[in-house]
Formats: C-alpha cells, sequence, structure tokens
C-alpha cells in the first residue's frame, strides 16, 4: 500500500512595521549589532511594551485576505523559557485567543486546484540572534530582532507532500508581498517555516509528527520534507515507530536531525501578559483595512484571463507578484489593443533581462512606458519585431528610450516601396542565376533573395513588403 | 524646620527664607548622622542631590517654580534613575546603576523634587518586614527592635525619622499603606493605572502601583498631584484629565458613610490596634460622619489569591535577571544552564526564589486551571465585594495591619505568618481600588497604629479630604519617634 505524505506549515512572516512590536526602536535590516536595540528590547529593568498599531493593522489585512474570524478581543500572553536572545525571560505572543482564526489558502500544483485551511494567525515578538562564529569560547549575542513583529500563520495538515507543501508556502509568501505586509526576504529571515511532516498509510489516521525547524528557502523546505518523509517511511517499514520530536534540517548534508524530544519540550508555562491589557478591535477600524485590500492574487488572475484574454498559465507567471502584474497592466495601458503581445514581452525578454542581471521587477532597467512605447513601434511600423529585439537590449543596457535609440542607430523601417524596389533589381541583376534556377523551379532561393535584401537594408526593411516585393519581381 | 510640612517648606522657599540647598544639606546632614543606625538609606550620592537643590534654586529665580520645587524627597530604590544606582533591594542588581528615569522620577524631577537618595526595601518588593533586603533589615525609628514594615521600609523609615520630608513608595500587596502604619506616617496607594509603571521594577506587573509616603494627607495630595499623569509607555496607564488631589482637603465631613467591614474586626485583630482604630472612628462621627457596617465576605482568600497570582506574575517578570545583560553573574560556570542555575541562585535572596518557585508551579502545565484561573476567579469576587459595599458607603475603613509593628526576626523564619501580617491590604490591590493609611495612635510598646481608609476607584481626592480633616483634630500624624535624637 502507498504512503502518503501529510505536511502542516507554520509560516513566520516578519511585518513590515518600521519600527518594533513592542518599542519604538527600528527594524531595519543589517545594521551593526545592538545598535537597534532600545532599552524595552534589551529588557532593563522596569521598561514596559507598548503594541504596535501598525503590526495589528497587518494581521488585521491578512486576516481579511484569508477569510478568517477576525477576533474582536485577543489576549498577549507569555512564553516563558530562558535563552541568551531572549532578553525578557518571555516572548510575547498570543496563545489562547490570536487575533486572526480559520481562513484558508487556495494552490495549484500540477494544474489541480486545492484549498489549505488555516488553523490562526498571531501576533508575536522575534527573539534577538545568538552570534556562535566571531567569538572564541564565547556567544555574541545581538538584539537588532528582538521584539521585531511577526505573524505566526499556522496551516492545518492539508498538504500532502512536498510539492504541496511548497505551493503553499509560496502562494503564501505571494499573498503577504501581495498585501504588503512582509517583505517576504526569505535570506534575511523575513519569512521562515517550519514543517510538521507525518507519514501514514492511504486512509488510516494521522501519524505522529516530528517538527522541522527554520526552513529558510522553499528548496530546503522541499527538501527537508522529501528527507523526512523518506527517514520516517523507513523506519516504520521496518517495524519501528516515530518519536514525536523537533528536528534541524542541515541544508549542507541534507538531512534532519532530532534537536529535542517531547520529553525534552519546554514548559513555557503561557500566562495573560498582565502589562498589555486584552486588544480589542473595533468594527470601524477592520473596515477600514477592508477597504483598503488590494486586488488578491486569485481574483488577480482570474481577471486578467476574462479581460486580457490571457492563458491561465500566462496569467499565473503575471500574477505571482503585484510588482510584475502592475508592471504588465502598465506596459497594456499604453498599447491596450495588444495584451498578448505585451504579455509575451513582459514574460519574455524582460524576465530573461531580469533574471541575467538578478533584478526583481521593481528594479527593471526599462519602465513599462518606455516597453509599451517599443511594442508601439512595432505596430505602427516603425521597426520590425526583430530590430525591436535589438532595441530593446540597447533600452536595457544605455537606459535610453526607444524612439531615440531607433533615431539614433538609423534603425526605422524601410517600408518605402519604391527604394525596396531599387534594392530587390539590384540583387536580382547581380544574381542572374540564382534568378534563373528560381525561375526554373527551385522555391527555396525565395529565403535567398529576402535574406540579401535584409542584408542590404541592416534588417530595416519592412518584411511583409519586402516579401511581397520579392515576389512580385521574381515571377514577373 | 526638618518637621514642617510640605506646605510649609514650600512656602519657606518662596519667600526666600531658605534656599533648596540649605534645606537639602540640612536633610543629607541628618540621614549622614542618622541612618547608620537606621539603614534606611541603601544610596546616598550628596553631590547629585545638592546639584539638583542648586538647579531648583536657579528655576524658582528664574520664576518657573512649582509648589514642589527645591523640596527633598526620597525614592524607593525600586525605580530606575539614570546615572544612580538602582538595586531593588537586591544582589542581583547591586551594581545596576539605571540608564533612564522611571515616570516617576521624571515626574518628580518635572516638578523640581530634589532627590535624597534611594531607600532601602525588601528585595524585589517581597517582604512585610524590609528584612529580606540584600543590604541589611531596616530598624523602625520608634523602636529599633521592631521591623518598619515592608517592603517601602526604608522610605517610612526615612520619613518617620524625619530623614525625608517625604518619600516615593510602590504597593503590591500593601507595601506603602502597611510600613506607614508600622511607621506612624501616611501613605497613599491610588488606584491601579493612576500613576505609571514606567521605569519601576516589575514584581507583579497587574498589582504594583507607585504612590507617595509622607506625615500628612495634605503633603500627599501635593505629592500625587506630581506624581498622577497619563504615560503612553505604560499600557496600564489611565489616561484621564488632571485632577488637583488637595482641591476637597478642607471640604466637611458631614453626611459621610463610612462602611466598616465585619471581617476587618474580627478574630485575628489584635487588641491595641482594634482600641485605636475605634477611637479613631468615634473621632470621625465626632467629625460628622456616620459608619456602617458592611461585608467583604471573600476577604479570607484573599492572601491564597494574592500569593497565587503575585508569585506567578512575578516569576515571569524575575526571568531576565539571567546574568546575560546586565546586573549579577555567578564568577565560575560550566555551561549556559550552570551559569543561569547558579546566578540565579547567588543572585536571589530565599524570600525571591520561595515566590518564583511558587509562581513557576502554579503556572505549570497542568496546575494552570487549578491555580492561576481559580485566583483570577476569586479576584473578580473580590472586586465585586467592595463594589457592593461601596453601593452602601462612601469609603471603607478600617485597621491597616492586624499588629503594630513586631520583631525583628520575630516572623522571618515563618512565611505564612508573614503573609498574613498583609491580610487587610491584598484585597485593595486585586481590586485594584485606591487605599491609604493614616496614623491613629499607638498600641503595644508605644509602637504606632494605622487606620486604613479605601476608596471606590478615583476617589483618592475624597479620602484625602477624610484624612486631612481627622488630621486637623488630631495630631498623631505630627508625632515624633522618641528614640531618635530631636529636631
Amino acid at each position: 500500500m502507498q504512503w502518503e505524505i501529510v505536511v502542516g506549515l507554520e509560516v513566520h512572516a516578519q511585518l513590515s512595521t518600521q519600527s518594533k512590536i513592542f518599542s519604538g526602536a527600528a527594524t531595519a535590516f543589517g545594521a551593526a549589532p545592538n545598535v537597534q536595540a532600545c532599552e524595552v528590547d534589551i529588557a532593563l529593568p522596569g521598561v514596559l511594551p507598548v503594541l504596535n498599531r501598525g503590526a495589528v493593522e497587518r494581521a488585521v489585512k491578512f486576516g481579511l485576505a484569508v477569510g478568517a474570524r477576525i477576533n474582536r478581543r485577543s489576549v498577549f500572553a507569555r512564553k516563558n523559557y530562558f535563552y541568551p536572545d531572549l532578553p525578557k525571560g518571555y516572548q510575547i505572543s498570543q496563545f489562547e485567543l490570536p487575533i486572526v482564526e480559520g481562513g484558508e489558502v487556495a494552490i495549484e500544483v500540477e494544474g489541480s486546484a486545492r484549498t489549505i485551511r488555516l488553523v490562526r494567525a498571531h501576533l508575536e515578538e522575534d527573539a534577538g540572534k545568538s552570534l556562535h562564529e566571531d567569538f572564541h569560547g564565547m556567544t555574541g549575542i545581538d538584539l537588532n530582532r528582538a521584539g521585531t513583529p511577526l505573524l505566526e500563520i499556522v496551516s492545518e495538515p492539508d498538504m500532502r507532500g512536498s510539492h504541496e507543501a511548497v505551493a503553499y508556502a509560496k502562494a503564501l509568501h505571494a499573498l503577504v508581498r501581495y498585501l504588503e505586509i512582509c517583505d517576504g526576504n526569505m535570506q534575511e529571515g523575513s519569512f521562515r517555516c517550519d514543517a510538521n511532516v507525518s507519514v501514514r498509510r492511504i486512509g488510516a489516521p494521522l501519524g505522529t509528527r516530528c517538527e522541522i525547524k527554520n526552513l529558510n528557502s522553499f528548496r530546503f523546505l522541499e527538501r527537508a520534507i522529501e528527507f523526512e518523509a523518506r527517514r520516517q517511511i523507513g523506519i516504520l517499514e521496518e517495524g519501528g515507530s516515530i518519536a514525536q520530536e523537533t528536528r534541524l534540517y542541515d541544508s549542507v548534508k541534507d538531512e534532519t536531525r532530532s534537536m529535542r524530544s517531547k520529553e525534552e519540550a519546554h514548559d513555557y508555562r503561557y500566562f495573560p501578559d498582565p502589562d498589555l491589557l486584552p486588544m480589542t478591535l473595533d468594527e470601524a477600524f477592520i473596515e477600514a483595512i477592508r477597504g483598503g485590500l488590494p486586488e488578491l492574487p486569485q481574483a488577480k488572475r482570474a481577471r486578467f484571463v476574462a479581460d486580457y484574454g490571457l492563458s491561465a498559465y500566462d496569467a499565473g507567471v503575471l500574477t505571482a507578484s503585484r510588482e510584475l502584474a502592475d508592471y504588465f497592466e502598465a506596459v497594456v495601458r499604453g498599447v491596450p489593443n495588444e495584451p498578448k503581445v505585451c504579455a509575451n514581452w513582459v514574460m519574455g525578454d524582460l524576465s530573461a533581462a531580469l533574471n541575467k542581471d538578478d533584478l526583481d521587477i521593481a528594479r527593471a532597467r526599462i519602465p513599462a512606458s518606455e516597453l509599451a512605447r517599443l511594442i508601439g513601434r512595432i505596430q505602427d511600423g516603425t521597426v520590425s519585431g526583430k530590430i525591436a529585439k535589438e532595441v530593446f537590449e540597447a533600452m536595457w543596457s544605455t537606459g535610453k528610450d526607444a524612439d531615440a535609440l531607433i533615431e539614433e542607430r538609423g534603425l526605422k523601417q524601410i517600408s518605402d516601396v519604391a527604394a525596396l524596389e531599387a534594392i530587390v533589381d539590384e540583387i536580382m541583376a547581380a544574381n542572374p542565376g540564382q534568378v534563373e534556377q528560381y525561375r526554373a523551379g527551385k522555391d527555396k532561393l525565395f529565403g535567398f533573395f529576402v535574406g540579401q535584401a535584409m542584408k542590404a537594408t541592416k534588417g530595416q526593411a519592412n518584411p511583409a513588403q519586402l516579401n511581397d516585393i520579392v515576389r512580385r519581381k521574381l515571377t514577373a | 524646620m526638618l518637621n514642617l510640612s510640605l506646605k510649609e517648606l514650600g512656602a519657606l522657599l518662596a519667600a526666600r527664607k531658605i534656599s533648596s540647598a540649605e534645606l537639602t544639606r540640612a536633610f543629607l546632614d541628618r540621614i549622614e548622622a542618622l541612618n547608620p543606625a537606621l539603614n534606611a538609606f541603601i544610596t546616598v550620592a550628596p553631590e547629585k542631590s545638592l546639584e539638583q537643590a542648586r538647579r531648583a534654586d536657579e528655576r524658582r529665580a528664574a520664576g518657573d517654580a512649582t509648589p514642589l520645587t527645591g523640596i527633598p524627597i526620597a525614592h524607593k530604590d525600586i525605580f530606575c534613575t539614570k546615572g544612580w544606582l538602582t538595586t531593588c533591594g537586591s544582589k542581583m542588581l547591586a551594581n545596576f546603576v539605571a540608564p533612564y528615569d522611571a515616570h516617576v522620577i521624571e515626574r518628580c524631577a518635572d516638578a523640581g523634587l530634589v532627590s535624597l537618595g534611594k531607600t532601602n526595601m525588601d528585595e524585589f518588593a517581597m517582604g512585610s518586614s524590609n528584612e529580606t533586603s540584600h543590604f541589611g533589615p531596616v530598624k523602625n525609628p520608634w523602636d529599633p527592635a521592631a521591623v518598619p514594615g515592608g517592603s517601602s521600609g526604608g522610605s517610612a523609615a526615612a520619613v518617620a525619622a524625619r530623614l525625608a520630608p517625604a518619600a516615593t513608595g510602590t504597593d503590591t500587596g500593601g507595601s506603602i499603606r502597611q510600613p506607614a502604619a508600622l511607621c506612624g506616617i501616611s501613605g497613599i496607594k491610588p488606584t491601579y493605572g493612576a500613576v505609571s509603571r514606567y521605569g519601576m521594577i516589575a514584581f507583579a506587573s497587574s498589582l504594583d502601583q507607585g504612590g507617595p509616603m509622607a506625615k500628612s494627607a495634605e503633603d500627599l495630595a501635593l505629592l500625587l498631584n506630581a506624581m498622577v499623569g497619563f504615560d503612553e509607555r505604560d499600557s496600564t496607564s489611565l489616561r484621564r484629565p488632571p485632577e488637583d488631589y488637595a482641591r476637597d482637603l478642607e471640604a466637611p465631613l458631614a453626611g459621610l458613610t463610612i462602611g466598616l467591614p465585619r471581617e476587618y474586626f474580627a478574630e485575628g485583630l489584635s487588641e491595641d490596634v482594634a482600641r485605636a482604630v475605634e477611637d479613631a472612628l468615634a473621632q470621625y462621627r465626632r467629625l460628622g460622619a456616620k459608619t456602617v457596617e458592611v461585608s467583604l465576605p471573600n476577604t479570607r482568600l484573599s492572601i491564597a489569591a494574592y500569593y497565587v497570582l503575585a508569585p506567578a506574575e512575578a516569576s515571569s517578570n524575575l526571568s531576565r535577571y539571567d546574568g546575560v545583560r546586565y546586573g549579577y553573574r555567578a564568577p565560575e560556570y560550566k555551561d549556559l544552564a550552570d551559569m543561569y542555575g547558579r546566578t540565579r541562585a547567588d543572585g536571589f535572596g530565599p524570600e525571591v526564589k520561595r515566590r518564583i518557585m511558587i509562581g513557576t508551579y502554579v503556572l505549570s502545565h497542568g496546575y494552570y486551571d487549578a491555580y492561576y484561573l481559580k485566583a483570577q476567579k476569586l479576584r473578580r469576587l473580590i472586586a465585586r465585594d467592595f463594589a457592593e459595599a461601596f453601593a452602601q458607603c462612601d469609603l471603607i475603613m478600617g485597621p491597616t495591619s492586624p499588629t503594630v509593628a513586631f520583631n525583628q526576626g520575630e516572623k522571618s523564619s515563618d512565611p505564612v505568618q508573614m503573609y498574613l501580617s498583609d491580610v487587610y491590604t491584598i484585597a485593595v490591590n486585586l481590586a485594584g481600588l485606591p487605599g491609604m493609611s493614616i496614623p491613629v495612635g499607638f498600641g503595644r510598646e508605644g509602637r504606632p497604629v494605622g487606620l486604613q481608609i479605601v476608596g471606590n476607584y478615583f476617589s483618592e481626592a475624597k479620602m484625602l479630604n477624610c484624612a486631612h480633616q481627622f488630621q486637623r483634630a488630631t495630631d498623631w500624624h505630627g508625632r515624633m519617634p522618641s528614640g531618635i535624637p530631636g529636631i
């Protein structure tokens, strides 16, 4: 009988507030150690937390976007444990009453649609970092990250295997970026996954799960789940049983290994934080956020198919990020009658150029309006499609606009019939043998004449006109 | 001069009959002379105090004085004070110089009050006798064999011995009122949330409240005017329009209804205290008030509820003292767990460790519902008792403490007996109500007796009015301990 892999994810999305969740210190990444840790963050005696409204707004925004219940009353609780990078000896989180409960996220895997249900999403603060490398025989503590707002998003164990888990993580990643509540930067730790993995025979009850911590790329998520599932299946097939535990993924060795067993698990002694009153949200606050919600990926995808006549695949690619979709739509606004052509340019030349230079769409070297202008120049016959690609490359590397480059480099298409006829006449005169062969039935030589003419015009001849002229002259 | 009220001192300063520097010097001299015997102060820094006094004098010269500008005050060593050692009575923080000011310290400085130093206290405010301080016990100025009460014992003793005209304190279960009672001074714990807790080192966050300690209700009113106010850095701070707590001091008491909780005059109350309290109530009736019996049926449960909730919060609040970033760290350790273990074993005293253990236990998996949740329910019942009582009276009165000051060492080996000495004060914190204590006479061995006055939320002005009218008619608050040098 087949094994089924069951996965649930806990995602920590760092919320994009300027300041920390309970203090006024900055959250920017990459500062020198401890310069962004104020008296509250380092937990001096006597300091108190004050909730950042921006973090609450972002959590509500997420909850509304996934169709979850927004709890009008939620409670911050203390999660107590000792660790050097946890300055207070407790993390302020939410336990019994989180701000967001329920909701779902749609995913698509190999063409079939699935819905992943969410258990909850709650607000909490991040811990600092322990730096073991830079100090001989000692550990350094950097508290810049301590107090950074996180939204922990907990799914039901609804994913079957690593591909669904990755599809869900990607959908969530796109969503938080659409909502502009998280920058999604996985390398900087802004979007981190923990995976709960178990295996079972199809139809059997859920197996014992292991939690794999701190997966900071989609690839690691996929590989860790695959390794872990193989490990569990191996144990079960040999008649063993799975011990519930927390495991760590080692990306170098591509394996998971035990971090702590269930018996060693902390008793966090959660209780409501007496320094923070229960958080109550009024309807006006929630409705204001609802009113400001952007169009979400699914709705955008459907609209791209309906309004622009794109394939589901193209619509999916173009809506993968809000910035890409916005770029595409800005191009379409410039050449409204050719959305498909616009899509091809964005998904083709533009994406290739971005990839080559390792840039994201926000830093594209050609603004959408200029790409639209270039596409317009194909439409109005100023340049051919082939020349346009050359112009595109020049625009990308020089930053100049399309018209200037066409003018400067003399790339304007030759659509003057008399001029083209003269050029074709010259070529025929210079190649009487080929003319004769063609007329004797060697049709393939048609291309030879067109090629010669293109060469003579440096590719600027209007291809359709040129074809007409060559055919007319040869058969005359 | 050292026995004058804040109003009188303010008048002398305003009339330029004395400078703040002179006044401050006089109190510093008295501290230097008497503190070695009393141990009321942990830190005195004369040059800092005199610098503040000079600034106060400049401020007055510039025409920018408040009624309190230039008057000295002692601060409980629980308030973080920038550039001053702030120990909270613990070895754990014996080397901690605070890099910022508590809101209370800021407010006092804004008013122009001059800090005389930091007063001794029970370690992390856990105690009712000041015997748990890492810096040694404080002596009761009325009798060196007696405890001053706690946890604000240093502040109470300093005011009683006239080492300071006033002091700040904090009250989690009676820590302002009980030492005020045992040292024969006046002290008020305002409504929870009135005084910001920012910079006040936390013991039990949902119960802690700062407040003033002084010789009279009138002094307390002036100090509350300076200390109370919204602070956005404390999420439990109350946003209310400012009020003048001295506005009703002179109002007559005719028509006032005083509730006397049956449970506060029952078994466990010593005779000498009962007699002094009865005399005070008779005085109130002469002032036109009427007394009625009320009931606070859950009083007996308040100690149990308190000794679940306060340690639970404390066990978490004190987790930050881990030897990593500041304060004490054990000199030798094998690894991280050993560093934590030794640091906390050496850095905390036995009472603090006892409460951390209790608190950790009651929050543990499987015990949370039976202890913590149950205690929270009791807390609501206790608050409801008071609400029902206040339907029948304006203020509640009774003894502050069941006995006069007990002897040093008498209860320090029996924590439960020690806890029981807070039986009348604890419920007030659980309900978040304002409570105060004023001296109303003497009991056994000439030790002071305090009367507790409890008001409804935000009724501090009425309580102070009531206390002031009593103090206009009596002179208990003006009595000086006889065992120490006079003035």
